[in-house]
């Protein structure tokens, strides 16, 4: 009898534990079309993170979530920025929650990471979120893997022109050691030294450092400006240290450098920024209807008090580019996925995307051809810093214009014009 | 006095207790002196105890844990079952260093790291500048010789210390670890690491399809897991626990505590080691991420979420922890789920400062009060 209870009380724990286990049941994929979202929620971008999903929420809300008949229903996950935490992600959202395309991930090494997983899901199609590393789609592309926004170094188009204009003919480069700022640093040094620019010192920091003086105390006296390719705090972190070190060499700034979250920290630094050069995708100022009509929709939408930027970030631009592109190309199909997608895939690599900067048409490996913008940190009348536009390069391919056999990927030392 | 005249009181010790054991837990802790006072006689008399030993639940386990991955989906075949299964044989040589050594070491996870950085460096990788692309199982060899000294290096710093300076010192090498990884280029290629570190294809078989690896981390699994049981078993496991308890009085009786210490800290490397080569397969990459402090702690957590006082409490720490992971996203709003990962530790510590293992134990308790002495005489 005893016996007997003991089996039976094992036996319900074991039945849970399997119940547990279970696959939560196989959805079959009719009417609604699931879509699997993947940013950073945790880690060092959560905030940037948060702001991508709510581009990408955007992009569905402007067809109130049905595209052709068929309903979309959006499964969200979370990474922190490592890669392996983005594959863990990616991989429950296609083979346990059974996605049928897949948006995400945020930041560079996620991206490339994601890429080749998708390599081994040929029936899904994986559309990127936010990431802008050269390699994701120029080094072994997968042929399932797109990516509708243009990469980091495609961004960086013109600023090195616009800084010979300046006169800045030596400049030394700091910039975060990872492969989202090589392609960055790259991006700029790939015009600049070719118009005679000289980039004497490249000073590569940790992610995440915050302790500058020995690389402040670095700068040559002779280099007429700095290159700063740092994200949030760190951009933050560097400006205090260098105004604090008395240090007035103007400055240009990484697509992340110059963004929303940057210029609004408060420091006495911060007036000094006005006249920073830099290149993006888009610009806070930019005078097209549709890029207003894109803001405006933002921010009816999503409110500052409910922790919304004032004008929508790098992130939730390109979430929304990424999932717009998914869903256009959707609705052109006209909610047919079956074969395989390939009739889907196909309809993506060769559609033309309205973006709210331009038009974005894809290459050979999937990736953006689409419009950068060389902006200037400004001040408005209220005393806000925003970014206005100094000029505009439209149709920006990732070989940035030049033949195969010029183009060097970026990495710590590629290119190099001492 | 002689180990095994040493043993032969422990095993008196444990009778006694147990015949006016009333609390669990007390006869817990003489479950491994009885096992190996059984040792000591001659062979069948053990092969006897292991068969009277094995039980319904044993079977029940085994069958589940080999048909596991036949029954579900490749997903919770892989991302569940192995990662789960690496992740407690990583937390398993935790456990066998703080629970049977006294030793709570947070470098495990760093150990780990070093042979999984070492197959990606002396191995194939892809970053061939650095990688020296050796024959896997050279590069193998290498790795787990590689960390199993790394190990023993780190045990000789610490092994001087007790307690919180331990922790102190071992959380000091791993962060210096991270670091070095983090910042060094010509050897562990930074923060981006290293991609494309794939298990080798041997006999025609992909190892990393979720099937095959789920049985090779069984395998592993199962083997480090017997591995720790019997060595506790063992004369040296047996002293192991008597420099936990009482380290002067071992000493006096003339055992070299600090080389017993090291030998732990070695086999606890070697398993770490395993599980390190195991995970940088599963991801198929390494970097500086995989060793950060985070995950220092969540060896941690993972072992003392299961419960430390035995073995299969790491792997049962680990299938909550994995699981967690995975699913509290599910549960509730998508920007809070740590708030579920969090709470559910909590609460465990809070009403089982055992672990899951205490839990066991205080439920069988209270549904079968008077069986709880037998079981564990078998």
């Amino acid at each position: 009898m005893k016996t007997n209870k003991r089996i039976l009380a094992r036996t319900l724990v074991g039945a849970a534990i399997a119940i547990a286990c279970m696959p939560m049941g196989f959805a079959q994929s009719g009417a609604t079309v699931k879509i699997g979202l993947l940013a950073t929620l945790e880690g060092p971008f959560a905030a940037g993170g948060a702001d991508g999903m709510r581009g990408a929420e955007l992009a569905v809300k402007q067809r109130n979530g049905v595209v052709a008949g068929r309903k979309i229903e959006i499964i969200k996950a979370s990474s922190n920025a490592q890669p392996d935490v983005a594959v863990n992600a990616t991989r429950k959202l296609v083979e346990q929650d059974k996605v049928d395309i897949m948006v995400g991930p945020l930041s560079g090494g996620e991206g490339v990471a994601v890429k080749d997983y998708s390599k081994t899901q040929p029936n899904i199609t994986f559309i990127n979120g936010s990431s802008g590393a050269q390699a994701a789609t120029l080094v072994n592309p997968s042929p399932n893997f797109f990516r509708f926004n243009t990469d980091g170094s495609q961004w960086m188009m013109g600023l090195g022109k616009a800084a010979m204009a300046k006169g800045y003919k030596r400049t030394m480069i700091i910039a975060e050691d990872y492969s989202f700022p090589y392609s960055q640093v790259q991006g700029f040094m790939t015009e600049y030294c070719k118009l005679g620019g000289k980039v004497p010192l490249k000073a590569w920091v940790p992610l995440g450092g915050k302790d500058y003086s020995s690389v402040i105390a670095r700068i040559p006296k002779d280099v007429d400006a700095l290159l700063i390719v740092l994200g949030g705090s760190d951009a933050v972190n560097f400006l205090n240290q260098y105004e604090a070190s008395g240090g007035d060499k103007p400055l240009m700034g990484g697509s992340i450098t110059v963004s929303q979250d940057v210029l609004n920290y408060r420091g006495k630094r911060r007036d000094s920024l006005v006249g920073t050069l830099s290149g993006a995708p888009y610009a806070d100022a930019l005078d097209t209807p549709e890029w207003k009509a894109f803001v405006a929709d933002y921010q009816k939408n999503f409110t500052v008090a409910s922790g919304a930027y004032p004008s929508p970030s790098l992130f939730a631009w390109s979430y929304y580019l990424n999932m717009k592109a998914a869903l256009d190309g959707l609705a052109a199909v006209n909610g047919d996925l079956s074969g395989g997608q390939a009739k889907y895939r196909d309809t993506l690599s060769k559609m033309v995307l309205k973006s709210p900067t331009g038009d974005v048409r894809l290459d050979a490996n999937r990736q953006a051809i689409g419009t950068s913008f060389v902006v200037e940190v400004s001040k408005d009348a209220q005393g806000n810093l925003f970014n206005k536009v100094l000029s505009r390069s439209d149709n920006v391919d990732q070989m940035l214009g030049l033949k195969k056999e010029e183009f060097v990927i970026g990495t710590r030392d590629a290119p190099n014009c001492p | 006095m002689s180990a095994s005249r040493w043993r032969q009181a422990m095993n008196r010790d444990a009778n006694s207790a147990l015949r006016q054991g009333t609390s669990v837990s007390k006869a817990a802790g003489s479950h491994a002196a009885k096992h190996a006072g059984a040792q000591a006689q001659p062979s069948y008399e053990w092969m006897r105890d292991t068969i009277t030993t094995v039980g319904i639940r044993h079977v029940a386990i085994m069958l589940f844990v080999l048909s596991f991955p036949l029954l579900v989906s490749p997903f919770l075949a892989f991302q569940i079952g192995a990662q789960s299964l690496i992740f407690g044989l990583i937390a398993l040589s935790l456990t066998f260093l703080g629970g049977y050594g006294g030793m709570v070491s947070l470098a495990q996870m760093t150990v780990a790291g070093i042979a999984g950085y070492a197959v990606a460096i002396l191995g194939a990788s892809g970053s061939p500048e650095i990688s020296l692309n050796w024959p896997w199982w050279v590069a193998l060899i290498f790795a787990l010789a590689i960390a199993t000294a790394c190990s023993v290096l780190i045990g000789f710093l610490s092994v001087r210390t007790e307690g919180i300076y331990t922790i102190m010192i071992t959380v000091a090498i791993g962060a210096a670890f991270y670091y070095l990884v983090l910042q060094n280029y010509s050897v562990f290629n930074g923060f981006q690491g290293f991609q494309k570190v794939y298990p080798p294809k041997l006999f025609g078989v992909d190892w990393r399809s979720p099937l095959p690896f789920y049985y090779l981390s069984l395998a592993l699994a199962l083997a480090g897991y017997f591995f720790v049981k019997h060595l506790i078993r063992t004369p040296f496991g047996i002293a192991l626990q008597g420099t936990r308890d009482n380290a002067r009085r071992m000493n006096s009786l003339g055992f070299n505590v600090t080389a017993h210490r090291l030998a732990a800290y070695a086999v606890s490397g070697f398993i770490a080691a395993v599980g390190g080569v195991m995970l940088v397969w599963y991801n198929g990459l390494i970097t500086p991420g995989s060793v950060n402090t985070g995950w220092l702690i969540n060896i941690l957590v993972i072992a003392v979420l299961g419960g430390m006082k035995h073995p299969i409490g790491a792997f049962l720490g680990a299938i909550i922890f994995i699981l967690l992971q995975t699913f509290a996203i599910d549960l509730i709003n998508r920007e809070r789920f740590n708030l579920v990962i969090g709470g559910v530790f909590l609460a465990i510590v809070l009403f089982s400062p055992d672990g899951l293992l205490g839990l066991w134990a205080r439920m069988k308790a209270r549904l079968l009060p008077k069986l709880s002495i037998k079981t564990t005489v078998r």
